[in-house]
């Protein structure tokens, strides 16, 4: 179970990783984040902004052009 | 110490416009503190929709008159067409379900990106500080480059 979902289905450039770290920001280090979004782009988006911020994305899933992402915040 | 990001926004055209303050976004949401430096034609991003432009000599009021007034007022800087080619572009990204160009001024704020305004340039073109939004910062060469030296990644827009 994730300890806080974000939805940033519908979002386009740069609202999905916008919205992530603005969830990630209420967590403690260690918690995981749920994001879920529909921008084709943000599957790498949200790889490389979790590097650069410092979190670990344990699992990426695909599933009816939605895409479930678990982040542990680092 | 977090990583600087600095833009220079010397455009005031639509599509560079709102591609800068998608850059400012994605870069305050990577953790990196922002700084965009607001000069020439940029400076009309930051201009009041109804600010009165108070007593000015004619030349300073010519150009006042002429330059758009605020975000909503910006032209592309390809295909305007008089201005319907950037009302196409708000309609489509709409549809596209794409942030405004408001909107993500209104983020970066959020986001504690600085907005810095160029003092030369307003004072060529007549640009009050009471006709620019709250909350902007003023400065000149020496603040941007004194920003610049620290950061890792600088865009001139």
């Amino acid at each position: 179970m994730a300890d806080l979902v974000v939805d940033a289905r519908g979002l386009s450039c740069p609202m999905p990783i916008v919205k992530a770290k603005k969830g990630i920001d209420s967590l403690q280090p260690g918690q995981v984040m749920e994001l879920i979004t529909t921008d084709k782009g943000s599957v790498n988006d949200v790889q490389a902004w979790a590097k650069q911020a410092g979190h670990e994305v344990l699992s990426v899933e695909e599933r009816n052009g939605e895409y479930r992402f678990r982040i542990q915040k680092g | 110490m977090a990583d600087k990001t600095t833009i220079i926004v010397f455009s005031g055209d639509l599509d560079k416009a709102m591609a800068s303050f998608i850059i400012a976004n994605g870069a305050a949401a990577m953790g990196s503190e922002v700084t965009m430096f607001f000069t020439f034609w940029g400076l009309n991003i930051l201009r009041k929709e109804n600010a009165a432009p108070g007593k000015k000599p004619w030349m300073e009021r010519l150009f006042g008159a002429m330059m758009p007034k605020g975000p909503e007022r910006l032209g592309l800087s390809k295909l305007n067409m008089g201005g319907l080619g950037a009302k196409m572009m708000k309609w489509a990204m709409r549809r596209k379900n794409v942030s405004t160009l408001p909107q993500l001024i209104e983020m970066a704020r959020e986001q504690g990106v600085k907005l810095v305004a160029c003092t030369m340039s307003m004072d060529v073109l007549g640009i009050r500080p009471e006709e620019l939004i709250d909350g902007v910062d003023f400065g000149g060469v020496a603040a941007y480059l004194g920003e610049a030296y620290d950061a890792k990644l600088n865009l001139f827009i």
